[in-house]
């Protein structure tokens, strides 16, 4: 093969290694996301359906948090701060949120659990914060969610030390209503998200 | 490195007359500087613009040393417009400066000349990688002129999002960052393929001199890193301007996600920064002991582990974003195992140098004070991986202190090293060898009086990034402040070294530094004729 060949084919191959880095990047999105919720990186509990296996009367106490991003006007707290459980059951409780604007409001919020190394053993099998919630003007909500901890929590060496585990809530605007409300507009004359003045 | 054969004398001076070649005369101005696709001219013009790069990030770093000299200081007016000035200071000096000038300019001058290949393997690339940098430096401008681009040059959302730098200075630094990147893809593609498939008859990859291998691997890392920066700054546009949220937790995006890509990237980019200088520093050691390199082949593994190994390391600069134990513990020795390939470099120099019969030239006490400054820079490097110690020291100057060893001094001075060594061989002309001495002093005592107490301020818990300080770090600062300015002087000394080298009658040999310098382009004419190796050198 002659030199011009060679370098085309050597060159092709840089390209596509470019190319192919540029992919990853943006493959990293979801790989993240799926590395997360597989190992409970960052925090992240499992959530589904999984039936509680049932406990041997060992008990954790669980601290229910609740922040609200400035851009939602909305009062969000939990029904009660901590909780003592038995591991391996399930449980059943509720954090409750008033609209304090006059206009229909969809909020969304995200979840996680302190402390991160916890997180693999805290089962969520059902909660508010799996779907956009919508509050119609001046109005209130209960939101519910159920979860179980998995009694390999106190086995694991290293999470036997847990004794309470935090489940932080914060609740931000969805974008979608964040745009209808016009706060993108608001903006500027070419940027997006809403924006603060400074 | 290598004996070589010459089947003919190949090296006319400009005009000669090869039977074949459709011209070895140098074109008119404009075809020659814009349109260049002559890797030498490529060269001079990435080496000119690292230092106008320089001059503008160097005169940066004065303002903000200036504000720092006293607590309570105004030279700099308000919090965002200091933001905006160490943001521009930072990506200045690594994108703008260092990397144009060790990989753009002596990448481009003696990549071809060392290997002895007549040019790049892609001239025409070259020269669009070359003439994407000017507009991006004119972006970064107006980032930093309109006061718009605060964010640090890590570019953490949410500091760089619409939010908090709705201006379109930031888009415009973003977008500089986009050209930059491009120019050095096309570079290191360039670099790849004419390391891969043009070397002279003879010249097989475990004979390739130490700085091509620097090279070599520097480009595999920029192939492998930037395209992930480029991604990273790709989503981070799109949620400034286009309402995505890969990393707005109000639209399920996570910032902590480009942290971690914009360290995939960012950590290679400080072996990207470095590496080039090892190689520079490989052969004006050897040269001026006179002795063929210490090592060779550990030399050149040790630069492939570095290189490999910097893609596992990356979180390190991320131990207080919320990492958990186990994390920390597995990034924190990844990183320590870092020392070894470096440590295997620091040793051979230093055993090439022993028993040598060493001539401290101008490039010889740089290539010495690289090994100085880099050694300390890598020794607080140690101490700054440790995931317990970073709890207290992240983010304060003491990280500063390390990260400006490590490159500001390392790098800088592998830079004047290449400089005072590759002159005379690019310019034909001959540096004032007292002038020379002079810069290094005042460089070495500027930069060592700048850096150094930053330890002790950072130790002290003096955090970076601020325009301020309590009362109780303004010795230290002052301290600190009057090393900048020093080091100002003797950037105006490397001028005036400029000035008298390209002023200068006296025209140097081919191989100036007689025995000890063993590489090919040593057997070109200085300067070498515009077209080189129209036959091709054998290496025995």
């Amino acid at each position: 093969m002659d030199t011009r060949a060679t370098n085309r084919l050597t060159g092709i191959a840089v390209v596509a290694v470019v190319a192919g880095m540029v992919g990853l990047s943006f493959a990293a999105i979801p790989l993240y996301r799926a590395f997360c919720q597989a190992t409970g990186f960052g925090g992240t509990p499992k959530i589904g359906t999984a039936m509680a296996p049932g406990g041997d009367g060992v008990t954790i106490r669980v601290r229910f948090n609740a922040e609200t991003n400035p851009g939602l006007p909305w009062q969000f707290a939990p029904d009660i701060t901590t909780i003592t459980v038995p591991l391996g059951e399930d449980h059943l409780a509720s954090y409750h949120a008033h609209n304090e604007s006059g206009q229909a409001v969809t909020g969304v919020a995200l979840y996680n659990v302190l402390p991160d190394k916890a997180a693999k053993y805290f089962h969520k099998t059902a909660c508010f914060c799996f779907n956009q919630q919508t509050l119609e003007p001046h109005a209130d909500a209960t939101f519910p969610l159920s979860f179980w901890v998995d009694p390999e929590i106190a086995k694991d060496p290293n999470t036997a030390d847990i004794h309470e585990v935090i489940l932080s809530y914060t609740f931000y605007r969805s974008l979608d209503d964040a745009n209808k409300a016009g706060a993108l507009a608001k903006a500027g004359p070419h940027v997006g998200g809403s924006a603060v003045t400074n | 490195m290598a004996d070589t054969t010459h089947d003919h004398a190949h090296d006319h001076p400009h005009g000669g007359d090869h039977a074949h070649d459709h011209h070895d005369h140098k074109p008119g101005f404009v075809a020659r500087w814009f349109f260049s696709t002559n890797h030498k001219d490529i060269g001079t013009l990435y080496l000119i613009f690292a230092v106008v790069g320089g001059l503008i990030g160097g005169g940066l770093s004065e303002i903000m040393r200036a504000q720092l000299q006293f607590p309570n200081n105004h030279v700099v007016t308000s919090g965002q417009e200091w933001n905006t000035i160490i943001t521009s200071h930072g990506l200045l000096m690594i994108f703008f400066s260092v990397m144009p000038a060790l990989i753009g300019g002596f990448g481009n001058w003696f990549i071809p000349l060392m290997i002895g290949a007549p040019d790049m393997a892609f001239p025409r690339l070259n020269n669009i990688s070359f003439w994407l940098l000017p507009p991006a430096l004119v972006l970064i401008l107006i980032g930093l002129f309109m006061g718009e681009s605060g964010s640090g040059w890590t570019l953490y959302p949410p500091l760089s999002n619409a939010t908090y730098e709705s201006g379109m200075g930031m888009d415009c630094t973003l977008f500089a960052l986009h050209l930059a990147g491009a120019s050095s893809l096309l570079g290191a593609m360039n670099f790849i393929t004419t390391i891969f498939n043009l070397r002279a008859p003879g010249m097989t990859m475990h004979k390739l001199p130490l700085f091509i291998w620097a090279s070599l691997v520097t480009a595999w890392l920029l192939v492998l890193s930037v395209p992930v920066l480029a991604g990273a700054i790709t989503m981070l546009i799109c949620d400034r301007n286009f309402g995505t949220s890969f990393f707005d937790p109000q639209g399920g995006g996570d910032p902590v996600l480009f942290q971690h890509l914009f360290w995939f990237f960012g950590h290679p980019e400080v072996y990207i920064m470095i590496l080039p200088g090892f190689g520079i520093v490989s052969h004006v050691i050897s040269t001026f002991s006179k002795k063929p390199i210490f090592g060779y082949l550990g030399m050149v593994y040790a630069m492939v582990g570095i290189g490999v190994v910097g893609f596992v390391v990356w979180a390190h600069h991320m131990y207080l974003s919320g990492m958990d134990v186990d994390t920390r513990a597995y990034f924190m020795g990844a990183t320590m195992v870092i020392a070894v390939p470096t440590g295997v470099k620091i040793f051979s120099w230093i055993a090439t140098m022993w028993g040598g019969s060493i001539e401290f030239k101008t490039p010889m006490l740089w290539a010495v004070g690289f090994l100085f400054v880099f050694t300390i820079g890598g020794v607080t490097g140690v101490v700054c991986a440790n995931a317990g110690i970073d709890e207290s020291i992240h983010n304060t100057y003491y990280v500063i202190a390390h990260f400006h060893y490590v490159l500001s001094l390392g790098a800088v001075f592998s830079i004047f090293c290449g400089f005072y060594y590759w002159i005379g061989k690019m310019s034909g002309r001959q540096y004032p060898e007292f002038w020379g001495r002079v810069h290094f002093w005042l460089f070495f005592l500027g930069v060592n009086l700048t850096f150094f107490p930053q330890h002790f301020l950072g130790l002290a818990g003096m955090p970076r990034r601020y325009p301020d300080y309590p009362d109780a770090f303004a010795g230290w600062n002052y301290v600190s402040s009057v090393g900048a300015y020093i080091s100002g002087i003797s950037t105006l000394v490397f001028l005036y070294v400029c000035f008298r080298t390209f002023t200068s009658k006296v025209h140097v040999a081919d191989n100036y530094w007689g025995e000890g310098a063993t590489t090919l382009e040593w057997t070109q004419t200085s300067p070498p004729a515009f077209h080189t190796y129209s036959e091709l050198p054998r290496i025995l």
